[in-house]
C-alpha cells in the first residue's frame, strides 16, 4: 500500500454531490482530491451522434451503469429469509464513471413539499398522535422547506431547470404546480414545448378539476448559461434521455454544468479508476483520517489522508463504507436501535395505465426525459387522508419520454406477445398510445433496511449490501388508491381502448425497471440515536465526515431525488465553508 | 434421412447462400408465400459465417424468429431481417460471455421476483435451453423444433411460453422469455448489429431512428404523422 501526501479534502464519487462539494470547497481555498471508481467521461468524447443513439448498447446492455459483475446488492423480502444477489441490474440502475447517474438521468428536478420536509410532525399535527403506525418509522427531515429554499433555487440555477412556478412568493399561478412551496424565483428556463400527449393530459386533468402543470425539467428549453459560466444547449427532443448521455448538452449533468470549471481549477485533482475500498476511522479522535482506494488499472492500493472526507457515492456504497468502517451503530430491526442502514426506502409505482387513441398521432420518439404533464393533487398530503388507511401520495404524469422500439411499443391488453396478431397490433398502435404513470411516496418501515450480506461479496472482497425490502400495507393501499385516479384520468381521455389500472400486487421484484430512487441508510436527523448525520450532513461519529446524496433522506417522498440531494449538497457545503472551516469539530452537539 | 441430421446440410437448406431457390424452400407456408413481404431485404450478398452458434442452434433461432416474427405485408420474416445473425453476434461477444452479470455463488432456486439466478452466462444458457427444447420437441413431435410445420412451431412456442413444455433441467418458460427478448432485440435494434435489416421493423412501426433532432419538428408535426424515412447509425458513420 502506498500512502500519499495529505490533502485538505477528499471527495468519494464524482457525480452531482461530489462535484458540487469539490467545487464549493476549492472555491473556499481547499485542495481537493476527487476519487471516481469509473472512467473519465466527457460529452465531447463520449456522447456524440451517431453512437449516442444506440438503443441496444445504452438502454438494453446498460453501458453507462454500475457493472453488476463487480458490485451489486442482495435482496430478501423479510429478515427471516436468505438474501439472493441481484445478478443483473433491473429494478434500478445506479451510475458509474465521471458524472455518475447525473449523466444518464431523465432530468426531473423537484423540490419536496413543505409537508414532506416535516412529514412526521405534519401527519401527527393533522391526523393525531396515534395516526402513524408503530412500524412506520418515518422522521422529519431536520431542514425546513423555508431554510432550504435558497439552495433548491441555486441547484435549479446550476441545472437551468425548465418549468413554470405555481407558487411565486405566495402568489398561486395556474399552469404551474399550485401545490408547491413558495419559491422566491421563477424557474431559470420556460417549460419545454408541450407534446400532444401532454395536451391531452392537460385537458383530461382540468375536466376532472385537477391542476396540471409541465414537468420541472433539467432538459433546457432554451440555451442557458449558469453561474459557473457553463452553457447548456437547447433540448432537441431526441427521445434518448434516460439511460443515455445528451449529445446536445441540453440535459443538465455534472459533466456539462460544473465539471469543466472544476477540472480547470488547479486546486482540484481528479483520479479516475480509483475505487474506494474503506474509510480509515479513528474512533478516539472522532475522525476519518484517510481513505483507502484501489487503482483498478493496476490493483495497487493507496491511502489518501485528508482533513475533510466527503462521502458522495451512491446510496448503497455510502452505507457499505459506513458499515465496514464501523462508523455509527448499525440498525437492529428487532430492537429498533442503531441508525446505519435504517429507513431504506424506494419508490412506489401504481402500475401504468396505457391509453390507445386511434385518431391521435403521438410521435412518442419526439420527447425529452422530463417532458410529461403532471398533477400533484394526489401527492404527499395535498389531499385529505382521513379514513384512507395510508399516508403519502404520488405525482401522476402522462406523456412519453421516448419511442425507442426495443423497449417501447405498447399494444392493447389481450394482444399476443408475438406472431402475426402481435405485429399487426404493434404496427397499428405504436404511434397512437402513451402511458399515464405515477411515482409514489415510500414511507419507512421497520423491516426495510440495509446491512452487510453474510454470503455474497463484491469484486474487492467486501460483503455486498443486503437489502431487506418489500412493499407493505401503506404501499399497497397507496398504489391502489392512485391506480383509481389513473383509471379516471385515462377514461377522461376518451381512449379507443386502455389497459386496466393494476396498482401493485405481490412482492417487490428486482426484475422490471421501476426507478433509480433508492434512499436512506445514512439518514439525517436531530438525534444521534436515530440518525447517522446531523442537519448539516455531518456524521455524528466522525466530525470531518460529511455524507451526501439520497442516503440521507429519512424516507422517500414521491419526487425524483435529485432536486433535494442537490439542494442539500449546497446547504452542507455552505455549513462546511462558513462554519466548519473556522472551527473544525461538531457543528451541533447532541 | 441421413441428410436431415447433417447440420451443414441443414443450415444450407435453411439459410442457403441467399439463393432464391433456397429462400423459397425455407418458406414453406402458403400464406407467407402468397403475401409479398413488405420492403423485402435483398438476400444476403455475402456469406455470414457463424461466430459461435452451431448449425443446429442457428436453425433453432432462425425458426423461432420466423415464428415470433412471421413474414407478412408488414415485414419480412425474423430470420430474413437478420435476427439469427444478430443473436449469433450477441452471444459470441461480451454479452454472451456474461458481461455485467454477477456470477458468484452460492446459486439457489428462487422466486421470479429475484430475477435470473443461474450460474450460466447467456451463451451457455441458450446452449442448454436449445438442447432441452429440441429434446422436448423430438419427444413431442419426433422432430427438432426447426423441422416442425408452422402450426406445430406455434404450438411448441406457446407450450414453452405457458411453461407446459417439460424441459429436462431448464425452465421452458424462462427459456422462452429469454428467447423472446433476444429475438425482439434483434428485430428492433439498430441494423449495425446484424438484425433489423433495411430497418424493416422501424418502417413497420414508423420509428424514424436517427438523427432524432426534433427541435423544430416537435412543433411542425404536433398531432401529425411523421412520414420521413428512417435512418440508422450507419447512415451517419
Amino acid at each position: 500500500m502506498i500512502t500519499l501526501k495529505e490533502t485538505d479534502a477528499v471527495v468519494i464519487g464524482v457525480g452531482w454531490t461530489g462535484s458540487i462539494l469539490a467545487r464549493e470547497l476549492t472555491k473556499a481555498g481547499l485542495n481537493v482530491v476527487g476519487l471516481e471508481r469509473g472512467n473519465k467521461r466527457t460529452p465531447r468524447e463520449n456522447f456524440t451522434i451517431p453512437s449516442v443513439r444506440d438503443d441496444l448498447k445504452y438502454a438494453v446492455r446498460q453501458e453507462l451503469f454500475q457493472d453488476a459483475q463487480l458490485e451489486t446488492v442482495s435482496l430478501r423480502h423479510s429478515p427471516d429469509e436468505t438474501a439472493l444477489p441481484m445478478r443483473r441490474l433491473g429494478s434500478f440502475l445506479p451510475g458509474t464513471d465521471l458524472g455518475g447517474a447525473g449523466a444518464h438521468w431523465n432530468g426531473m428536478t423537484w423540490r419536496w413539499l413543505p409537508s414532506d420536509h416535516n412529514a412526521r410532525s405534519h401527519i401527527i399535527e393533522r391526523y393525531g398522535k396515534n395516526a402513524i403506525p408503530e412500524e412506520m418509522t418515518i422522521q422529519d427531515l431536520p431542514v425546513s422547506y423555508d431554510e432550504l429554499e435558497p439552495y433548491y433555487d441555486k441547484f435549479e440555477k446550476l441545472c437551468g431547470v425548465s418549468g413554470k412556478a405555481g407558487n411565486l412568493r405566495g402568489n398561486i399561478i395556474d399552469g404551474g404546480n399550485v401545490f408547491e412551496g413558495p419559491r422566491q424565483n421563477e424557474y431559470p428556463n420556460p417549460p419545454l414545448a408541450k407534446s400532444l400527449a401532454g395536451t391531452i393530459m392537460d385537458q383530461a386533468s382540468r375536466s376532472l378539476g385537477y391542476h396540471p402543470f409541465q414537468a420541472p425539467s433539467s432538459n433546457a428549453s432554451e440555451t442557458y448559461t449558469n453561474f459557473e459560466g457553463m452553457t447548456l444547449g437547447a433540448c432537441e427532443y431526441c427521445g434518448h434521455c434516460e439511460r443515455f448521455g445528451c449529445e446536445a448538452n441540453a440535459k443538465a449533468s455534472p459533466n456539462v454544468c460544473i465539471l469543466p470549471a472544476l477540472l480547470a481549477d488547479p486546486k482540484f485533482e481528479l483520479r479516475t479508476s480509483a475505487q474506494v475500498k474503506e474509510l480509515v476511522y479513528d474512533k478516539a479522535s472522532r475522525k476519518v483520517t484517510a481513505v483507502r482506494y484501489i487503482d483498478t488499472r493496476s490493483g495497487e492500493e493507496y491511502e489518501q489522508p485528508a482533513g475533510i472526507v466527503v462521502l458522495g457515492a451512491y446510496v448503497f456504497n455510502n452505507v457499505q463504507l459506513m458499515l465496514t468502517a464501523g462508523i455509527g451503530e448499525p440498525y437492529d430491526y428487532k430492537t429498533g436501535k442503531g441508525a446505519v442502514g435504517k429507513n431504506y426506502c424506494y419508490q412506489v409505482g401504481a402500475g401504468n395505465v396505457t391509453v390507445f387513441l386511434e385518431d391521435k398521432e403521438i410521435n412518442p420518439f419526439m420527447a425529452s426525459g422530463a417532458h410529461g404533464v403532471l398533477i400533484d393533487d394526489f401527492n404527499g398530503d395535498n389531499f385529505d387522508h382521513a379514513g384512507l388507511g395510508f399516508f403519502g401520495g404520488a405525482w401522476i404524469q402522462a406523456g412519453p419520454s421516448n419511442g425507442r422500439p426495443i423497449l417501447t411499443r405498447p399494444v392493447p391488453p389481450g394482444t399476443p406477445r408475438w406472431g402475426h396478431e402481435w405485429k399487426q397490433a404493434t404496427a397499428k398502435w405504436y404511434n397512437h398510445a402513451f402511458a399515464i404513470g405515477a411515482s409514489g411516496c415510500n414511507y419507512a418501515h421497520r423491516e426495510n433496511f440495509l446491512d452487510l450480506d453474510p454470503n455474497y461479496k463484491d469484486a474487492l472482497g467486501r460483503p455486498l449490501i443486503r437489502m431487506s425490502y418489500n412493499f407493505h400495507d401503506n404501499d399497497y393501499k397507496l398504489a391502489n388508491y392512485i391506480s383509481g385516479v389513473l383509471g379516471r384520468l385515462a377514461k377522461a381521455m376518451n381512449p379507443t381502448t386502455m389497459s386496466t389500472p393494476a396498482g401493485i400486487k405481490g412482492d417487490y421484484s428486482v426484475v422490471p425497471y421501476q426507478s433509480t430512487h433508492n434512499t436512506g441508510g445514512t439518514m439525517t436527523g436531530t438525534d444521534p440515536k436515530t440518525s447517522v448525520v446531523n442537519r448539516y450532513l455531518q456524521s455524528w461519529d466522525a466530525d470531518n465526515l460529511f455524507v451526501m446524496g439520497a442516503s440521507v433522506f429519512p424516507q422517500n417522498a414521491s419526487y425524483n431525488p435529485t432536486g433535494l440531494l442537490g439542494a442539500l449538497a449546497y446547504w452542507s457545503a455552505n455549513a462546511i465553508t462558513t462554519q466548519y472551516l473556522k472551527s473544525p469539530g461538531p457543528l451541533l452537539h447532541a | 434421412m441421413a441428410d436431415e441430421t447433417n447440420p451443414i446440410r441443414r443450415r444450407n437448406f435453411l439459410v442457403g447462400a441467399g439463393t432464391a431457390v433456397a429462400a423459397s424452400l425455407a418458406q414453406p407456408v402458403a400464406s407467407e408465400a402468397q403475401t409479398a413481404p413488405a420492403a423485402a431485404p435483398a438476400p444476403g450478398d455475402q456469406p455470414e459465417p457463424l461466430l459461435t452458434l452451431t448449425a443446429t442452434e442457428h436453425a433453432f433461432f432462425a425458426a423461432a424468429a420466423d415464428t415470433i416474427i412471421p413474414a407478412d405485408e408488414l415485414s419480412p420474416s425474423g430470420s430474413d431481417c437478420g435476427v439469427a445473425t444478430f443473436i449469433d453476434r450477441q452471444l459470441a461477444g461480451a454479452y454472451g460471455a456474461g458481461e455485467r452479470l454477477y456470477r458468484d455463488g452460492p446459486f439457489a432456486k428462487a422466486k421470479p421476483e429475484f430475477g435470473y439466478q443461474l450460474p450460466l452466462n447467456p451463451r451457455e444458457f441458450f446452449r442448454a435451453g436449445i438442447a432441452a427444447a429440441n429434446d422436448w420437441s423430438r419427444k413431442t413431435y419426433s422432430k427438432d423444433f426447426d423441422r416442425l410445420a408452422d402450426t406445430d412451431r406455434v404450438a411448441a412456442l406457446k407450450a414453452m411460453e405457458g411453461g407446459t413444455a417439460e424441459f429436462a433441467g431448464v425452465s421452458s418458460r424462462g427459456f422462452f422469455e429469454a428467447l423472446l427478448q433476444i429475438t425482439m432485440e434483434g428485430f428492433f435494434a439498430d441494423p449495425i448489429y446484424g438484425g433489423n435489416r433495411n430497418m424493416a421493423s422501424w418502417k413497420m412501426v414508423g420509428y424514424p431512428g436517427l438523427p432524432a433532432t426534433y427541435r423544430e419538428d416537435i412543433k411542425k408535426y404536433f398531432g401529425k404523422k411523421y412520414d420521413k424515412p428512417p435512418h440508422s447509425i450507419v447512415d451517419f458513420s
